[in-house]
């Protein structure tokens, strides 16, 4: 197939599924100011079918779904569900049609049950009956094929059951196509395969599905049709089958210059630009259909992983930073239990688990905002485990932590926010040298590529140029020990990638990286070793290039396979 | 001496009459999310209009519907301030409580020479002269029918279903069709003709007549029960109960000969003594609506 199959004008071409459609969007358009946030899209969606949307952040996926479910209204198109033209309005209209749609952040309200959430569309006024509703709740699950504690108060179930129950919703309301947006970006890898089940019984079962996702393997496994949104458009409608997860992120991120390249995706590849991408998309066994059993694969793919690289590392280099013991006690029970772990320079050791298991805990101690119960923190060779902020940054630790908008002070500038930490850098006398101040951010902005004038407040930046701002900042000081949690949170791909080549040119330069990520990919492409916290504890440590999702999963759910005596675990312990 | 014990026990569900009728209007408000300080001021008017309207109709009936209309306005205007237009809760509840008292005293000042009026047409206790139930009707409608009812509609109606939803999570509650801005008005308007019936209690049963400060700060004694009594119905009733029982408790100390040395200022802030300790002990840790003090606008 060449790369032209797939302009625009040839999506009404594709062979469309059997039959009238599910849904059809026909020519939707939908600016905000002067962006076009979706620009005559047509989409289709048969019954049975699993049609996956997939987009960098602001190709206008959530626009679109968000106009299917009549939370937005479109400028102009049409909406046709089972080929009768329906306006959509309202999420009641759209739940009338029979969608249904479940989000990121779950329309639940935390402190009701089960059933009393999935009773709240279209409840009355009057007298409710719970019993009945409840059975209907059973019903609707065990058509999911997933078991739910009608009875159980949402806030205490787990982020997975949440979406179980956000599921169970849209089928409650007889929804014939659901919306599935991002599912598994909160999911752990035990998680994704029970929804992968229910989207498979879904499916057989003639309902239709959209499918969002930034992981394109997940997507190779899922789905029967791709759909790629760039600026607005429809950039191609392909079939799933058969289709690589190169190519997919090629069309995603139009870089027309890597094109090329595309031409023999099976051979390793030299263009750095389309490996850093690759990896950043969470792509790195290519072609494998089902990439959820494909670990093992990851070494044998086109991308030149990191993690490759990672044996021929010289041998033991000077601890960068190195934790001993660290205590932190919770009210009932301790929210890190004697952390012992050391990152050495050069080296990147990711930390995997699901979130709340101590990963924001073990950040805030590391940067000395919160007071460890007990137990050391050195960077190289300083003690820093009494020293404050301040001291720790002189002492060569930098941070980039998982709250941007907490690491700056909003209503500054950027250059403000910039220079923030190194005033004392750019003292004359009691006042600060601003002459100085603006050659020093005119450099960051230019070395960093951050786009924004200096004077911009920063609150007006995108995520993405947050986060360079706050790289250039830690990154300045040419730190020994760098702490990134989070540090691709809620960016579009072409962030990501450059966030990945920042954490490695660091890494290169000597500086031993912590990062704690609870995305698997970006911890299985970067880090030269991985280590698993759960419930406080580090209860595990895989070579990064030979670790399996599987493994990774059961040890982030707390079990332990062999427990691997502590005097073995000689990375950990250090 | 005997110490009066029926006596005490049968002014304790007099004192907590108001307080009860308040307090269920306050739960309605705080379970839609909204904070409504303007409870005190709300209670004012009810009083004040209440009696205003029973002196001219003579019509102690009349002048409890002309106190429910009150409370009433007085919610819509707590949904305009801060439903429609997303005013800060507190300065809006304070404002609105000011707004009232004023208009109220002002209004007296008008209307009458003096500040205190001469008891007109009021309720009269039922069952007199059998002790503990010799109480007013507005009492028995509060503890038999008014917190039963809310009660039920709280745990087993489609509107309180949606009112806990839009308190807790309005986010969730508009994707599901409620309407969000809608059920905050009404539960601002019901809880405001609770409260103006408990203020209307004061003129209309308890004395009869409108004196200026009437309602002394038991609009405020109602925000910390409904925290003590964690937004739920019994409890704040409870709580209601406690602090009837430690006021009657000390009106009768104030007459009983061996307190004779206890300073009467000391026992008139006994009952308020006691609401701040229990609220030190029981109000701790306690989870507020998810939306609490939150305008909602969609994003």
């Amino acid at each position: 197939m060449s790369f032209t199959e797939s302009r625009p004008d040839e999506v009404s071409e594709a062979p469309r599924a059997l039959g009238v459609p599910l849904a059809e969007l026909v020519g939707i358009t939908k600016s905000f100011g002067a962006l076009r946030a979706n620009d005559s899209i047509d989409l289709a969606v048969a019954p049975g079918e699993v049609h996956a949307l997939l987009g960098e952040n602001g190709a206008g996926k959530s626009t679109l779904t968000r106009i299917l479910f009549g939370l937005s209204q479109p400028d102009s198109g049409e909406i046709l569900i089972d080929g009768r033209l329906t306006r959509i309005a309202s999420p009641a209209d759209a739940r009338a049609a029979g969608i249904g749609m479940v989000t990121q952040e779950f329309s639940l309200v935390g402190t009701m049950t089960v059933t009393e959430n999935l009773m709240l569309a279209g409840v009355g006024l009057g007298r409710i009956s719970r019993a009945a509703a409840r059975s209907r709740v059973l019903e609707a699950a065990a058509r999911l094929g997933v078991t739910i504690d009608a009875d159980a108060v949402v806030e205490t179930l787990s982020v997975g059951e949440r979406q179980r129950v956000e599921i169970v919703k849209a089928l409650f309301h007889n929804c014939r196509l659901l919306i599935l947006d991002e599912p598994t970006a909160v999911l752990v890898p035990q998680d994704v395969e029970i929804l992968f089940d229910s989207i498979r019984r879904l499916r057989a079962d003639g309902l239709g599905v959209i499918f969002i996702s930034h992981k394109l393997h997940e997507v190779v496994a899922i789905a029967d049709r791709v759909s790629i949104l760039r600026r607005g458009r429809i950039v191609a409608s392909l079939p799933a089958a058969g289709l690589s997860p190169r190519r997919i992120a090629a069309l995603m991120v139009g870089a027309e210059a890597i094109i090329p390249d595309l031409a023999e995706p099976t051979e390793a590849s030299s263009d750095p630009a389309l490996d850093a991408l690759s990896t950043s998309i969470g792509l790195a066994s290519s072609d494998l259909p089902d990439a959820a059993t494909d670990a093992p694969a990851r070494s044998s793919g086109p991308v030149p992983a990191p993690a490759q690289t990672a044996p021929a590392q010289p041998a033991p280099a000077q601890p960068a930073l190195r934790m001993s013991k660290l205590t932190l006690a919770g009210p009932a029970r301790a929210l890190l239990d004697e952390v012992s772990l050391t990152v050495r320079s050069g080296e990147i050791v990711g930390i995997a688990g699901v979130s709340g298991n101590g990963q924001t805990e073990l950040v805030n101690v590391l940067c000395g905002v919160t007071a460890t119960t007990s137990g050391t923190v050195h960077v190289g060779d300083a003690d820093i485990t009494e020293r404050t902020v301040t001291e720790r940054l002189a002492a060569g630790l930098g941070r980039l932590t998982e709250d941007r908008r907490g690491s700056v002070a909003l209503s500054l500038s950027v250059a403000q926010n910039l220079v923030l930490e190194d005033l004392n850098r750019f003292r004359r006398g009691p006042f600060l040298d601003r002459r100085r101040i603006r050659a020093h951010v005119a450099d960051l902005i230019e070395r960093f590529d951050i786009r924004a004038d200096p004077n911009d407040p920063i609150r007006s930046l995108s995520g993405g140029n947050m986060q360079k701002v706050l790289l250039a900042r830690a990154i300045d000081r040419k730190p020994r020990a760098l702490v990134a949690s989070q540090p691709t949170r809620g960016l579009d791909v072409g962030s990501c990638e450059y966030v990945y080549s920042q954490l490695r040119a660091l890494k290169r330069a000597g500086t031993g990286v912590l990062l704690i990520s609870e995305d698997l990919d970006e911890l299985l492409g970067l880090a030269d070793r991985i280590v698993v916290i759960f419930s406080g504890r580090l209860i595990g440590e895989v070579p990064a290039h030979t670790a399996s999702r599987q493994e990774l999963g059961l040890l982030m759910t707390g079990h332990v396979a062999n427990p691997v005596p502590p005097d073995e675990r000689a990375g950990v312990t250090a | 001496m005997d110490f009066p014990l029926i006596a005490v026990l049968a002014a304790t569900l007099t004192i907590a009459t108001p307080l009860v009728w308040a307090g269920l209007g306050a739960i309605i408000n705080e379970r839609a999310g909204i904070l409504n300080l303007g409870i005190e001021g709300t209670m004012y008017a009810g009083a004040f209009v209440g009696f205003l309207t029973a002196s001219a109709s003579g019509s102690a009936t009349l002048g409890l519907l002309a106190a429910i209309i009150a409370g009433a306005l007085a919610g819509s205007l707590m949904g305009l301030l801060t439903v429609t237009l997303g005013v800060n809760q507190h300065v809006a509840g304070i404002g609105t409580t000011l707004l009232l008292i004023g208009a109220c005293d002002f209004s007296n000042r008008i209307l009458f020479s003096a500040g205190s009026q001469a008891v007109t047409a009021k309720f009269d206790r039922l069952f007199a002269g059998t002790g503990f139930f010799a109480q007013y009707p507005m009492t028995y409608l509060a503890f038999l029918v008014a917190a039963p009812a809310l009660w039920w509609v709280l745990r087993s109606s489609g509107f309180g279903l949606r009112l806990r939803a839009v308190g807790e999570n309005p986010e969730a509650a508009d994707a599901a069709g409620i309407p969000v801005a809608g059920t905050r008005y009404t539960a601002l308007v019901l809880g405001g003709a609770l409260m103006g019936t408990g203020g209307a209690f004061l003129t209309l049963s308890l004395l009869g007549s409108f004196t200026l400060d009437i309602v002394s700060g038991r609009g405020w004694i109602c925000i910390a029960l409904i925290i003590f009594g964690r937004w739920k119905v019994w409890p704040v009733v409870a709580g209601a109960l406690l602090f009837g029982f430690a006021d009657a408790l000390q009106l009768q100390l104030a007459i009983t000969p061996q307190f004779g040395a206890v300073p009467n200022e000391l026992l008139i802030a006994f009952p308020y003594l006691v609401v701040i300790g229990a609220l030190a002990i029981w109000g701790r840790g306690v989870r507020y609506p998810g939306a609490y003090l939150v305008p909602y606008r969609r994003a």
